[in-house]
């Protein structure tokens, strides 16, 4: 076969959204996501060794409707990235690559990490 | 027979030794899964903790993250995500910018800010632990 005529990798814009393409790319971007919002956690950490007016900045953002908006995305791409991550050291490990298996697990990060974050948020308004 | 061997001149042990063009052979790929695993524990406890926080006034922010087992735990989930993070930051580079200067620079960026970040993470809570 020529290399013209050889068939071509999934064309996004034509090809049917799975459950496992969706759960693919979701995990790079989470991963893409949560790298820059380790910024947050720096910033928190800073702000805390510098004193209670440095401190108070960043919950006042933290505390604002756009700061509320980052800490939920955050979490539940947190939740995410971890659920798929564990799927995939499974995958590493050689374990899961039954069709139906794959669906399962799948489907199973997608539960689990809606739980994980409603717990935490539900932690986070009792303690609150 | 012949024709196999003529493939190629080097044997299975030589070409592991040289551990491909990048002369780093699994490393990446191992040292990406080895701070997740560290990552699992980590993660879920740290955000769990974090939420138990919620609302917490300055004092009681400094109280926990400079306790002794709350630190420790800080200053190695800071490294394993940090050290994570990029790692995977850099294969996304890697993947989807094609011009040789940019992508080089962007590596060069990535790694410097990971570093200087962690370390500035890092120093905070040590700063914090030490009563500083």
């Amino acid at each position: 076969m020529s290399a013209d005529r050889r068939p071509l990798s999934p064309h996004l814009q034509i090809y049917k959204p799975q459950l496992t393409s969706v759960l693919s790319i979701s995990h790079r971007a989470t991963g893409v996501g949560l790298a820059a919002g380790l910024l947050l956690l720096t910033w928190w950490l800073l702000a805390a060794a510098a004193g209670p007016d440095s401190f108070a900045v960043v919950q006042g953002f933290l505390g604002s409707w756009l700061g509320y908006l980052i800490l939920f995305g955050f979490s539940y791409a947190l939740m995410f990235h971890l659920c798929n991550g564990v799927r995939h050291l499974f995958w590493d490990a050689g374990w899961g690559f039954e069709l139906d298996t794959v669906y399962r697990s799948g489907w199973a990060v997608v539960i689990a990490s809606v739980a994980l974050t409603v717990l935490a948020w539900a932690i986070a308004i009792v303690s609150a | 027979m012949a024709g196999k061997t003529m493939q190629s001149m080097r044997n299975p042990l030589a070409r592991v030794r040289g551990l491909g063009s990048a002369k780093e052979g699994v490393h990446h790929w191992w040292a990406q899964r080895l701070t997740a695993i560290a990552l699992v524990p980590l993660t879920i406890w740290f955000v769990m903790s974090i939420a138990g926080l919620a609302g917490v006034d300055h004092a009681g922010a400094v109280a926990w993250i400079g306790s002794a087992p709350v630190a420790v735990l800080l200053v190695l989930l800071i490294a394993a995500v940090y050290w994570h993070a990029q790692l995977g930051v850099q294969v996304v580079i890697e993947d989807y910018v094609h011009n040789e200067a940019v992508k080089l620079t962007a590596l060069i960026v990535l790694k410097f800010a990971a570093i200087a970040l962690g370390v500035a993470s890092i120093f905070a809570v040590l700063r914090l632990a030490f009563g500083g």
